[in-house]
């Protein structure tokens, strides 16, 4: 390949991905940082980039304690009392103290907040959401970016992270090519934050064809946050914490609003509530988690899933009462068009007005992602006042790699961050990431010629292999050398549909699926080897592929170390149907070694600051 | 629901291939003019659409599940701070929405923090980040520790 090789030296912090968690970074780390050199590295244009593309109308993580409404330790008792108690509370006080600061420099740099016209407060949707017209929400944020990094490289698709060879367990830089001139990037820096994002498009999605890209987090949110870290030999925490989104069917468009703002709720097809039906039948498989308030998402979920099967579907929305109001029918319009605006083109398409007619719920195929109501990612340190020994090892949002940081959905044990909360990790992660620099952890870094040169490799390979072998077919898209990166994706999805757990099966799985799927991920993982890319874009469709992939590896081991159903509505465990608090009230925590691709897992102790009741 | 450009209006300026999240947007060699590579793998974001001068981007919804005659069409504009949706639905109804977009003018009160004073050893040794203790507390006090909110961190089960 003639691809020039670009290398940018002597960084001080380098972002992968700009979304929230990133911008967040690059931001606060000129602060810290003043004469650091700071360069963001992003797939895709920083502008629109991440879940954040087509905007917000809500921010869905605000304490308000200027307005005297929450403490930090209520956010913490919310998330850890939705994930059925299994957080990192320190991470989550930590992100909670800090994420008013932040809300609060949204509104001086422009974002539209609503305001309560008379308290003065921001307008409530919920207890912590507020209330946004956040369509450019992006924008905003990279401007602040922009304004903070020496170089912002848009379209580098980042595919691994550079390992210092002089010490052992310390980060060095990171690799990727650009997606546009294909030019091969090298990046040498002392510390890098990851804030690469979730994953969607892992399991199958329930709607396929054209469709396919209508999934609920961004087709785009690829796993680069997970596979990068895992690869690199990071620990992982609560990966098989995977999520289930109640939503309008097909659309995805979001249900916060309609729930908290204009009072909506569901019902079955019979036109009967449902959820309490189902009461007993949770509290044989969870115990007095049941009785917990608000309750939790999978939960609902639960009993959501289970009157579909009954025969009692579809589930619906009832909005014809709420959206009498026209004012309620405004913001339940303007809700979808400025962040789901497929959901506002469904409506259109198929006549449903929502004022005239209760719309279809369904609950979606499962997302690996961090910041919503799930915690996947990496195991991190906790800020030093904070964390006991097991959570601590210098410095806040640090990995169990030196010098590798991260934010947003990268970080592990932290749900219900939201777009506010990555930010505002964004921003703690860069104060740490400066003051390791300044205490000289990052001196005397070494990258070999060898490693950089091997890797451009592997890069490149899926372009190589398509030429290799392109010609010996006449035409189309079956080879017996190859397959494309959407082949991959088909198959990926399937297999992790089947047997870790996605819709087509309700969610379910056991010891003997889970094992069966990762033999053939194994075997996949031999066939990404020969994965084939046309040119630049397939080429970053075969990375994402393959980054998936791995954070699928990943999830899959989780799911068969925790024996029980911590979860159910957001995935069953068949041979251990029952949460099981004697011996699985810890957190998973995984690392794949590099060298041999073996997983090792072991359980975490959970600590917990707050008691489950006010 | 998937995008794809009217030939008489786009002039292959290449704007909605800079700004689109998923690399979908490219400019056909022979026509010279955009259209979406990989309709299964566009979101309908509209940050295509939004970004094109001439109006030539339109959605139409996923062939699998929605039904043809319909539109959502939006013009967003960075001078004014808004945003304008038209919505017709397939039976001929049809409803608008206008909304803000930022409250300030572009570019100016987004502190560039190279020119911020520097931090002191204290500020840097303290937990607060910049521009704090600002906002946090009712007080403007300092920031919430497990201290000041009579807090213990305990291993265990039911705790
Ligand atoms: C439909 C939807 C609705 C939501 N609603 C709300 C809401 O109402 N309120 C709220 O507060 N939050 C909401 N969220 C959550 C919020 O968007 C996320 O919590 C937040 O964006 C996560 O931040 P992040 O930085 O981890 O990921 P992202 O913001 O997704 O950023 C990831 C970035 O990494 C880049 N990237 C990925 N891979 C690579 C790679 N290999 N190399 C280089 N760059 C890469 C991406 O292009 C992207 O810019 C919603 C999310 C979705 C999808
Ligand atoms: S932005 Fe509009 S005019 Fe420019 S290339 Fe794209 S579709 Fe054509
Ligand atoms: S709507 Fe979004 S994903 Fe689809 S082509 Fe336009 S910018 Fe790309």
């Amino acid at each position: 390949m003639a691809y020039k090789t670009v290398v940018e030296d002597n960084i001080d912090v380098l972002v992968v991905g700009a979304g929230l968690g990133g911008t967040g970074a690059a931001f606060e780390a000129r602060y810290w940082g003043k004469d650091k050199k700071i360069i963001i590295a992003e797939k895709a244009n920083i502008d629109r980039s991440g879940a954040v593309a087509q905007g917000l109308y809500a921010i869905n993580c605000y304490m308000g304690t200027r307005f005297g409404e929450n403490n930090p330790e209520d956010h913490v008792r919310y998330a850890r009392n939705d994930l059925m108690g299994m957080v990192r509370e320190d991470l989550l006080f930590d992100m909670a103290r800090h994420v008013d600061s932040t809300v609060h420099q949204f509104e001086e740099w422009g974002l539209p907040l609503m305001k309560d016209p008379e308290t003065g407060a921001y307008l409530r949707e919920g207890k912590w959401q507020i209330m946004i017209h956040g369509e450019s929400y992006k924008p905003i944020v990279a401007e602040a970016a922009k304004k903070s990094a020496d170089k912002v490289y848009n379209r580098v698709c980042v595919t691994h992270l550079l390992l210092d060879e002089s010490r052992e367990n310390r980060i060095a830089g990171a690799v990727g090519f650009n997606v546009r001139t294909g030019d091969y990037h090298v990046f040498k820096s002392k510390t890098v934050i990851v804030g690469a994002g979730g994953a969607s498009n892992i399991f199958k999605p329930r709607s396929v064809g054209e469709g396919a890209g209508r999934v609920w987090y961004a087709p785009w949110s690829s796993g680069s946050a997970y596979a990068l870290l895992i690869n690199a030999g990071a620990k992982m925490t609560q990966m098989e914490n995977r999520i289930v989104l109640a939503r309008f069917k097909d659309g995805y468009g979001p249900v916060g609003a309609y729930f908290l703002h204009l009072k909506t709720y569901t019902q079955n097809g019979e036109g009967e509530e449902y959820e309490s039906k189902w009461y007993d039948h949770t509290k044989a498989i969870v115990g007095e988690y049941i009785d917990h308030h608000p309750t939790p998402t999978c939960l609902r979920n639960h009993a959501f899933i289970h009157e579909v099967n009954a025969g009692r579907g579809p589930i619906h929305m009832v909005t014809m009462e709420a959206f009498q109001d026209p004012h309620l029918e405004e913001v339940g319009w303007e809700n979808f068009l400025g962040m789901t605006v497929g959901q506002a083109v469904l409506w259109a398409a198929t006549d449903v007005d929502p004022k005239y007619e209760n719309p279809e719920l369904t609950t979606s195929e499962p997302y690996v992602m961090g910041s919503h109501a799930t915690g996947c990612g990496a195991w991190c340190s906790g800020p030093e006042d904070i964390s006991p020994p097991e959570y601590f090892w210098g410095y806040n949002r640090m990995m169990t790699i030196d010098g590798l940081f991260g934010a947003g959905d990268a970080v592990g044990g932290t749900p219900h961050a939201f777009s506010s909360g990555s930010f505002t990790e964004g921003r703690l992660s860069a104060k740490a990431a400066c003051k390791y620099i300044d205490d000289g952890k990052g001196e005397g870094i070494v990258i070999s010629e060898k490693q950089i040169n091997t890797l451009r490799e592997v890069v490149y390979k899926p372009m190589e292999h398509y030429k290799t072998f392109r010609n010996e077919i006449t035409a189309g898209s079956v080879n017996p050398n190859y397959i494309n990166p959407r082949q991959g994706l088909d198959r990926l999805q399937k297999l992790m549909d089947e047997y870790g757990g996605g819709v087509t099966v309700s969610y379910m799985t056991n010891e003997n699926l889970l094992n069966i799927g990762l033999k053939k991920l194994k075997i996949m993982e031999e066939d990404l080897e020969k994965v084939a890319a046309e040119d630049l874009h397939e080429l970053m469709r075969a990375w994402e592929l393959k980054h998936r992939h791995r954070t699928s590896e990943c999830v899959l081991q989780h799911t068969l170390f925790r024996k029980e159903t911590r979860w159910p509505g957001y995935y069953y465990r068949g041979d251990a149907m029952k949460l099981d608090d004697e011996n699985w009230h810890v957190l998973t925590v995984s690392r794949r070694d590099p060298k041999t691709g073996e997983y090792t897992l072991e359980k975490a102790p959970c600590y917990h600051l707050v008691s489950e009741n006010e | 629901m998937p995008t794809f450009v009217y030939m008489t209006r786009c002039d292959g300026c290449g704007m909605c291939v800079d700004i689109c999240p998923s690399d979908i947007m490219h400019i056909d060699k022979t026509t010279r003019r955009a259209y979406n590579i990989e309709p299964n793998m566009c979101w309908e974001c509209y940050s295509c659409v939004k970004a094109c001068p001439h109006q030539a981007i339109d959605v139409r919804g996923y062939a699998d599940f929605a039904p043809l005659g319909h539109s959502v069409r939006v013009i967003r504009e960075e001078e004014k701070g808004t945003i304008a949706w038209r919505i017709k639905f397939r039976n001929g109804t049809e409803k608008n929405f206008l909304s803000p977009i930022t409250t300030k003018p572009w570019g100016r009160d987004i502190p560039k923090l190279a020119d911020e004073p520097e931090p002191s050893q204290e500020m840097r040794d303290s937990q607060l980040l910049f521009n704090e203790p600002k906002y946090i507390r009712m007080d403007d006090g300092d920031l919430h520790t497990l201290e000041s909110n009579g807090l213990k961190m305990k291993e265990g089960v039911y705790y």
